[in-house]
C-alpha cells in the first residue's frame, strides 16, 4: 500500500496502482485519451504528464508510472501546465476542428478537454493533414482525419472483442487506423468502439446526424436481447428511441454492450403493431379495441378454463404476472414462457440458474462450456470468460466447433462425453481451485441431468480456499424473460408439447413468435405484442403492445438479478402496455382481475413472488433435482443460427439485417470512399 | 598522445585480411574463449565495470552495470536473452557496419562472452535491413562459429550452451531504440514501449533482456584478454577506452578510426582525416555525435575533446561518435532541415508529440530556409522543440529536437538574415503555400 503525496494531499493506493489512480484517488482531474480502466495501458497520447519527485526532471505519463512510497507528484507546477499545452497544441494542428458538423459534438473528449486544458488559440498555419476514410461494417462510421492515434479501438478489438480487426498502417504522422483490409469488423461488441473514441472518428453509423446529445431524453432502461441484462441509456427525442448505451454495471456488463443492444433500436419504429386487428374471413382487417375485445369475450365465453398462455422472450414479469393472475382467474394452469418447447426439469431454480454470477465466472480456473456458442448467446459473459483465461483459466468445451475469439479445447460433440470427460479435461478439472460448467441451451434437453451429476462428481459447489462459496454450475439462459418466468411459476411441467396435448379452445400468445403456432391447430389465437412478426401472422386478433422501451419493467437476468427498466417512449397508435390490455380484456370477459394500476399489479406480484420486490441478486437454494444422469447423442448444432435476427426488434431492424447480411452471410457491402 | 597500432582493438577494421574464421582467429579472436569463461560471470562484469566501458550506442551507459541488472539465477521458464543493436541507422554512423563487414567474429565472440556474463540463453542479433551484404557475412560468420563448436551446445568446450540467431531488420529507423527493436523481434510493429519495466525486467517475449551496441559486445573479449587496466589507460576520467570515431562531411578523407577516447577534435582530424577541406578557418560547424545531437560551431569544437562528458560540456553530445563536419560552403539551415525531414519520416506515429511535433518543425524548417517566415516563428520553432522534448516515450522527440535547437542556438543571425533578406526583395509579408 505505497503512500504518496499528490498536490500536497497524502493518499494512500493499493499496491500495483498507477500515479494516475493516485491522483484521482486525491480528488485530482487528470486529462487522458488514450488510458482506459478496462484496456491495457499504452500511454501514448501524452496528455496525463504530471512530474514526479523523485524522478527525471521532466514530467513522466502518470497512467504508465507505477505508484511508490514517498513519491510527490504535482499535477498544478508551471511545469505540467505547459506539458499539457503543448500536448494539446500538438493533438489540435492536425484535427479538422470542425465540431459544429461532428456528430461527437457535444461529447466528445478532445473538444471538453481542449476547453480545459488547451491554450485558446493556434500557433499551426501549415496546411492540415488529410485522412481518407476507412470502412469498418455497417456500425462504425469513420471520419479519420479526425483521429487523435489513441488506439483505444485497437486495444479493445484485441482485448476484449477478442478479433484482431483494428489496427494502425503506416507511421509517424501517416499513420493510420484501420480495419483489415477494410472489411467489416467481425465482432458483435464492434459498437463499443464509438463509445471508446475519444473524438469523432468512429462515430456510430445508423445514429450519425440524428440529434444532439443535448436534445435527447436520456432513460435507464434493461436491455431484452439477450439475457444478460445489460443495464442501458436509451435515448429518445420526441416519440422515437434514437440510440441505446450501456451504463456501467461492474457486476452485468461492465460497461459495454453488443451490437444488438446498440442498434436494434432503429426496428421500434418498423413494423410496429399501432392498432388492434381481427381476422375476418381468413384475412386481418384493422379494428377497434372494443370490436378486438368483443370477439375475443365471445369466444371466452365458450372456452371456459380451456385456455393457454405463451410468452416470448422480452417480456416483463409484470405482463407474465398479470398473465398467470388472468389464467388463474379463468381456472387454466396452461401457462409457458419457454417457447421454443423445452422442456427441463425446474423443480430447483438454482440448477438452471448461472451461479457463479457473471462477474464470478472470471475467477473460474477451469471452464467447461456444454452446447453453448456462448459468442452469440451472451456475447459480455463470453468477454468474462476471456479475461478468464486471462487469468489463466483453462476453457474445454463439448459442441460443433466454433470461434469463440479463444482458444478452447473442443472435446467432441457428443453428450455422453458429460459422464466420462476426456483425460486431459479431468485432470484440469481434478486440479483446478474455482471449476465451472456452462451449461447452455443446445445441451439442455438431453444434457441437464448429466450436467447435474458431473456438478456432483467434480465437485463444483464447494468452499473457496479464501472462505467464499463457490457454485460452479451454470446453464445459460438466452431469453430475457426466462429467469422473471421461472420464478413466476409460468411454466408447465411439459413445456409447450403441454399445452399442446390439451387442445385449448383459446390462446393467448404474449409477444410469442419463435413458438409453433400451427401447433395449436384451430384454437382461437391472440397475439398481444408489438412486431408484426409470426405471432401476428397466425393470429386471429391481434392487440397491440409495448415494446421493452415503451413500458417500466422488472427484469431476472440469467444469474438471477432483479433489475427494472423505465419507459423512455410512449408506445405508437392505439398500443398500450400489455398489463393494461389483460386488465381491460379482462373486465370484458367477467375475471376482473384484482389490480387498477401499475402499482398495484407491482405490489400483488411483489407479495405473490417476494423475490421480485427486492432489486439484486435473488437468492436460490442449492438442492438440485434428482435427474436421470445419462446422456447421449450429438449436438448437432446452436440455437442461435444468426446472431443479428433473433426477436421481432432485431427482424424489423434495417441495421441488424444490414448487419446479418454482411457479417454473418458474407454478403459484399464495400462502400466507396467519401 | 594517439593510439599506437598495437592497441588497437579492432584491427581488421579495413578490410586488409579476409574477415573468415581463420583469418579471425590469426588475429587472435577465439583464442581460448573458454578461459575467459571459465573466469565466471561475476569476473567478467567487474572486469567489465573496472575497463570504464560506456555503451557505444550513444547514450553512454555503463556497460558492466547494464550487465549486472540481469538476474543472478533466471527462472528456467524465464530464459535470459542479449540484443545486439545493430541497427545502425542514424545518420553520419557506419561503425556497426565495419565491424560485421571485416571483423564480424569480434561480434560473435563478444556476444557469447557477454551472455555468459550476463547468464543469457542466446543472443539476438538484430541487424538493419539496408544492410545486405553485411547480413551475408555475419550469416555465414555464424555458421563458421556453430560448425567450429565455438557456439551452440558447449559453447567452446565450455559446458555453456549459447545460441547466437540473426536477424534482419525491414528498414525503420526507430526499430534501434532498444523496446522498439525487442517489439520487432517479436513480430510486431516497431514502437517503443513504456518504460517502465525495464527490458532487464521485462524484455524479449517478458524475458529479462540486455540489448547493447555492436561495438560495446565486439570490444568486451579484447578488454577481457588485454585487462581492463589497459583499456583504462585511454581517455580522460569517466570516458575511458578507445572508440571507433567516424568522420564524414568536409574533411580531406573521411574514414572510419579507432582512436582512444578524449581526442582532440583538431588533432583527430589532422591525424586521420588530412584536415578540413580548404583549411581550419572553413570550418564552419560540426555535428560530433550522428544526427541527433546538436552541432557545434568550429570555434567551440576545435580544441574539445571528444568524448562523452567534453562534448556534453558544449551542450552537445558523443552519441555514436559520428561526425558530421561541415565547412563554409554548406547551407546550414537546409542541413538541419533536411535532418528534420528523416525524423518526421522515421517518426513511428505511436505519441502525440513526437508524431505531431517532428512534421511541424520540418515544415517551419523548410520556410525558415528559404525565410520565407516571420522573425516570430523561430521563438515559436524553438517553442515547439522544447514541448516534444522530453514529452514522448523514447528518445526520439528529442533527436529530432536537438539538432533544431543547436541551430537555433548558434545559427540564429543567419536564420533571421534570410527572413529580412526574403521580406526585403519581395516586399512582402510571408505567403501561405497551398501543399508540400
Amino acid at each position: 500500500m505505497p503512500k504518496l503525496k499528490v498536490d500536497g494531499i497524502e493518499v494512500e493506493v493499493p499496491q500495483g496502482a498507477t500515479v494516475l489512480q493516485a491522483c484521482e484517488a486525491a480528488g485530482k482531474e487528470i486529462p487522458r485519451f488514450c488510458y482506459h480502466e478496462r484496456l491495457s495501458i499504452a500511454g501514448n497520447c501524452r496528455m496525463c504528464l504530471v512530474e514526479v519527485k523523485p524522478g527525471p526532471p521532466k514530467p513522466q505519463a502518470s497512467c504508465a508510472l507505477p505508484a511508490a512510497d514517498n513519491q510527490e507528484i504535482r499535477t498544478d507546477s508551471a511545469m505540467v501546465k505547459a506539458a499539457r499545452e503543448g500536448v494539446m497544441e500538438f493533438l489540435l494542428i492536425n484535427h479538422p476542428l470542425d465540431c459544429p458538423i461532428c456528430d461527437q459534438g457535444g461529447e466528445c473528449d478532445l473538444q471538453d478537454q481542449s476547453m480545459a486544458y488547451g491554450r485558446g488559440h493556434s500557433r499551426y498555419t501549415e496546411n492540415k493533414r488529410a485522412v481518407t476514410e476507412k470502412y469498418m461494417g455497417p456500425i462504425v462510421k469513420t471520419v479519420m482525419t479526425r483521429c487523435i492515434q489513441c488506439t483505444r479501438c485497437v486495444r479493445f478489438a484485441e482485448e476484449v472483442a477478442g478479433v484482431e480487426d483494428i489496427g494502425a498502417l503506416y507511421r509517424g504522422e501517416n499513420m493510420q487506423i484501420t480495419s483489415y483490409l477494410e472489411h467489416a469488423v467481425q465482432s458483435e461488441l464492434s459498437g463499443n468502439v464509438v463509445d471508446l473514441c475519444p473524438v469523432g472518428a468512429l462515430t456510430s453509423k445508423p445514429y450519425s446526424f440524428e440529434a444532439r446529445p443535448w436534445e435527447l431524453k436520456k432513460t435507464m432502461a434493461i436491455d431484452v436481447m439477450d439475457a444478460v441484462g445489460t443495464n442501458i441509456r436509451l435515448d429518445a427525442r420526441g416519440r422515437q428511441v434514437l440510440r441505446a448505451l450501456p451504463r456501467i454495471n461492474e457486476d452485468v456488463n461492465e460497461e459495454w454492450a453488443h451490437d444488438k443492444t446498440r442498434h436494434a433500436v432503429d426496428g421500434l419504429i418498423r413494423r410496429r403493431l399501432d392498432r388492434p386487428f381481427v381476422r375476418r374471413d381468413g384475412k386481418l382487417h384493422p379494428a377497434t379495441w372494443d370490436e378486438a375485445f368483443d370477439a375475443i369475450a365471445a369466444v371466452a365465453r365458450e372456452a371456459g378454463s380451456s385456455v393457454a398462455a405463451v410468452h416470448g422472450d422480452q417480456v416483463d414479469c409484470e405482463t407474465i404476472f398479470a398473465a398467470k393472475a388472468l389464467l388463474k382467474e379463468l381456472g387454466s394452469p396452461l401457462h409457458e414462457g419457454r417457447q421454443t418447447g423445452m422442456d427441463y426439469d425446474v423443480s430447483s431454480l438454482s440448477a438452471v440458474n448461472f451461479n457463479t454470477t457473471i462477474a464470478g465466472i472470471e475467477d473460474a480456473d477451469a471452464i467447461l462450456l456444454v452446447g453453448t456458442n456462448l459468442r452469440w448467446e451472451a456475447p459480455l459473459v463470453n468477454t468474462r470468460v476471456r479475461k478468464a483465461i486471462k487469468r489463466g483459466a483453462k476453457v474445454f468445451a463439448i459442441g460443433p466447433e466454433t470461434d469463440l475469439t479463444y482458444k478452447a479445447e473442443w472435446l467432441g460433440t457428443d453428450l455422453s462425453l458429460l459422464g466420462d470427460l476426456p483425460e486431459a479435461a479431468a485432470k484440469a478439472f481434478a486440479d483446478a481451485k474455482a471449476p465451472a460448467v456452462i451449461v447452455g441451451g443446445a445441451a439442455l434437453k438431453g444434457g441437464h441431468g448429466a450436467a447435474l451429476a458431473l456438478a456432483d462428481k467434480l465437485n463444483l459447489v464447494r468452499t473457496l480456499e479464501d472462505g467464499t462459496a463457490w457454485n460452479g454450475f451454470n446453464v445459460l439462459h438466452m431469453a430475457a424473460s426466462r429467469m422473471g418466468s421461472l420464478l413466476l411459476g409460468f411454466t408447465s411441467k411439459g413445456g409447450v408439447g403441454e399445452l399442446v396435448a390439451a387442445e385449448p379452445k383459446l390462446v393467448f400468445f404474449l409477444g410469442a413468435d419463435e413458438v409453433d403456432h400451427q401447433a395449436f391447430g384451430s384454437a382461437f389465437k391472440v397475439f398481444i405484442g408489438h412486431h408484426g412478426d409470426a405471432g401476428a401472422h397466425h393470429a386471429d386478433v391481434i392487440l397491440p403492445g409495448a415494446a421493452f422501451s415503451e413500458k417500466p419493467g422488472t427484469y431476472v437476468n440469467l444469474e438471477g438479478r432483479v433489475q427494472r427498466g423505465d419507459r423512455a417512449v410512449f408506445p405508437p397508435g392505439d398500443a398500450r402496455e400489455d398489463w393494461a390490455i389483460l386488465r381491460a380484456l379482462s373486465e370484458r370477459i367477467g375475471h376482473t382481475l384484482p389490480f387498477d394500476s401499475f402499482a398495484e399489479l407491482r405490489a400483488a406480484m411483489f407479495s405473490d413472488t417476494p423475490a421480485l420486490a427486492q432489486e439484486g441478486l435473488a437468492t436460490l437454494e442449492w438442492n438440485p433435482p434428482a435427474l436421470d444422469a445419462a446422456a447421449s447423442g450429438a449436438i448437432s448444432g446452436y440455437p442461435i443460427t444468426d446472431f443479428y435476427l433473433t426477436n421481432a426488434i432485431c427482424r424489423a431492424s434495417p441495421t441488424m439485417q444490414r448487419c446479418s447480411a454482411e457479417i454473418v452471410h458474407g454478403q459484399d457491402f464495400a462502400e466507396a470512399a467519401e | 598522445m594517439s593510439l599506437a597500432d598495437k592497441d588497437r582493438i579492432f584491427t581488421n577494421l579495413y578490410g586488409f585480411q579476409p574477415w573468415n574464421i581463420d583469418a579471425a582467429i590469426g588475429r587472435g579472436d577465439w583464442d581460448n574463449t573458454k578461459d575467459l569463461l571459465a573466469l565466471g560471470p561475476d569476473t567478467i562484469i567487474d572486469r567489465i565495470k573496472a575497463s570504464g566501458l560506456r555503451g557505444r550506442g550513444g547514450a553512454g551507459f555503463p556497460t558492466g552495470m547494464k550487465w549486472s541488472f540481469m538476474p543472478k539465477e533466471p527462472r528456467p521458464d524465464r530464459p535470459s536473452f542479449l540484443v545486439i543493436n545493430a541497427d545502425e541507422s542514424e545518420p553520419g554512423s557506419c561503425k556497426d557496419r565495419e565491424i560485421i563487414r571485416h571483423d564480424p567474429h569480434k561480434l560473435i565472440e563478444g556476444a557469447l562472452v557477454a551472455g555468459f556474463a550476463m547468464r543469457a540463453r542466446a543472443a539476438y542479433i538484430y541487424i538493419r535491413g539496408e544492410y545486405i551484404r553485411e547480413a551475408e557475412v555475419l550469416f555465414a560468420a555464424i555458421a563458421e562459429a556453430y560448425d567450429r563448436g565455438l557456439i551452440g551446445k558447449n559453447a567452446c568446450g565450455s559446458g555453456y550452451d549459447f545460441d547466437v540467431f540473426c536477424h534482419r531488420g525491414a528498414g525503420a529507423y526507430i526499430c534501434g531504440e532498444e523496446t522498439a527493436m525487442l517489439e520487432s523481434l517479436e513480430g510486431k510493429k516497431g514502437q517503443p514501449r513504456l518504460k517502465p519495466p525495464f527490458p532487464a525486467g521485462a524484455g524479449l517475449y517478458g524475458c529479462p533482456t540486455t540489448v547493447n551496441n555492436v561495438e560495446s559486445i565486439a570490444v568486451a573479449p579484447t578488454i577481457l584478454r588485454r585487462g581492463p587496466e589497459w583499456f583504462a589507460s585511454f581517455g580522460n576520467e569517466g570516458n575511458k577506452g578507445t572508440k571507433l570515431f567516424q568522420i564524414s562531411g568536409h574533411v580531406e578523407r573521411p574514414t572510419v578510426v579507432e582512436e582512444a577516447m578524449s581526442i582532440p577534435f583538431r588533432e583527430l582530424i589532422e591525424k586521420h582525416c588530412g584536415g578540413i577541406r580548404g583549411g581550419w578557418d572553413n570550418l564552419l560547424a560540426v555535428i560530433p555525435g550522428g544526427s541527433s545531437v546538436p552541432l557545434v560551431p568550429a570555434a567551440q569544437i576545435m580544441d574539445a575533446p571528444m568524448d562523452f562528458d567534453g562534448l556534453k560540456a558544449l551542450g552537445s553530445g558523443l552519441g555514436t561518435a559520428a561526425i558530421i563536419v561541415m565547412d563554409k560552403s554548406t547551407d546550414i539551415v537546409r542541413a538541419i532541415s533536411r535532418l528534420s525531414y528523416f525524423y518526421k519520416h522515421e517518426s513511428c506515429g505511436q505519441c502525440t508529440p513526437c508524431r505531431e511535433g517532428t512534421g511541424w518543425m520540418w515544415r517551419v524548417m523548410e520556410r525558415l530556409r528559404t525565410g520565407d517566415a516571420d522573425i516570430s516563428e523561430i521563438d515559436t520553432l524553438h517553442q515547439v522543440t522544447k514541448q516534444v522534448e522530453g514529452h514522448t516515450i523514447c528518445a526520439l522527440g528529442d533527436a529530432a529536437a536537438w539538432p533544431i535547437q543547436g541551430l537555433i542556438r548558434h545559427f540564429r543571425p543567419e536564420l533571421e538574415r534570410r527572413i529580412t533578406e526574403r521580406q526585403g526583395t519581395g516586399g512582402m509579408a510571408p505567403m501561405q503555400e497551398a501543399a508540400e
